[in-house]
């Protein structure tokens, strides 16, 4: 086996483990209103996080490049109570003029 | 799915994307295509693409791949006491998690919707095996996504599934508190940690509201 197949093998062993373990060993038991609690802040705090990473996120360095201004874009988009498609779009199109004159 | 069209679109461009990259890392287009079709993570297949196709070690993509996949051992927690059934169903639900089918079922109280879970999840696994498949076979009749600026599509897709999500105060505080955690840590942990620690502004949660 060489390198490439045997990293897909581990971490597609491992992925599939981290997803359905816990949905396995903790599911359809009673849980406590504290961790309801937490569960309903997870979405907002996790969700922060991605669009954070995957707008600033370099090698180790936070980088502001096209796509904090295609991000910047589709939040006013967003603000402005556009459809969750056309946000997209708008980050797109922005990230690609941006890149396309600089 | 309705609810899912945009991120099925987005989701099969990425795939192209990765098709690409894991050609121009020398994966072959087979071990690129079961990738997506078993690990089925954007970011965690992306880095291991980078590191492998610049010549890095094994261990070190393995783990940048772990790392980044570890969000899904809380987003499955999140959603366990939402599911019903035998544990082989229960696994599989737990299978249907990514981030964009884990975010559009949340109802926003802590609970998830099965089907909605499921629903996503059926709509966009074939999205991501077939975009890899497009971009590992064809290769280099497909230009850079880059210059659609598709990379900005995504953060935009879950900046808007997150401001959907702000229904209180404490959720707002999650939020920009779950951000700041993220941004500060970029610099100086590897890719993947920051989003693990930010789940810690979860926490806020437990305040008296």
């Amino acid at each position: 086996m060489n390198e490439v197949w045997f990293t897909v093998a581990v971490l597609g062993v491992v992925t599939i483990a981290i997803k359905a373990v816990p949905a396995v060993v903790l599911g359809g038991r009673e849980v406590p209103a504290a961790a309801t609690q937490v569960f309903e802040t997870l979405a907002p705090a996790l969700l922060a996080a991605l669009v954070v990473t995957q707008t600033f996120g370099g090698d180790e360095e936070i980088v502001l490049d096209a796509r904090a201004a295609g991000v910047g874009a589709a939040a006013v988009a967003v603000v402005l109570r556009a459809p969750i498609v056309v946000a997209a779009l708008v980050a797109a199109v922005t990230a690609a003029i941006v890149r396309a004159v600089t | 799915m309705r609810i899912s069209a945009p991120f099925a679109v987005a989701v099969v461009a990425f795939g192209v994307s990765f098709g690409v990259l894991a050609r121009a890392a020398d994966m072959g287009a087979t071990a690129a295509i079961v990738f997506s079709a078993t690990t089925w993570a954007g970011s965690a297949q992306f880095a291991v693409a980078a590191i492998l196709g610049s010549g890095g070690a094994v261990v070190s993509a393995i783990t940048a791949g772990v790392l980044l996949n570890s969000r899904y051992l809380a987003m499955s927690a999140a959603v366990a006491p939402s599911l019903v059934g035998s544990r082989l169903r229960r696994a599989l639900h737990g299978l249907a998690i990514v981030d964009e089918s884990w975010a559009l079922s949340a109802r926003g109280d802590g609970t998830f919707d099965r089907d909605k879970l499921v629903g996503v999840a059926l709509t966009l696994y074939p999205a991501w095996v077939l975009g890899t498949a497009i971009g590992a076979l064809s290769g280099d009749a497909i230009g850079d996504p880059e210059a659609l600026g598709l990379d900005a599509a995504f953060p935009a897709l879950f900046f808007a599934l997150m401001v959907s999500q702000l229904r209180t105060r404490q959720h707002v505080s999650a939020a920009v508190l779950g951000g700041a955690i993220a941004l500060i840590l970029i610099p100086l942990t590897p890719a993947g940690l920051p989003i693990i620690a930010a789940s810690a502004a979860a926490l806020i949660g437990l305040r008296a509201r």
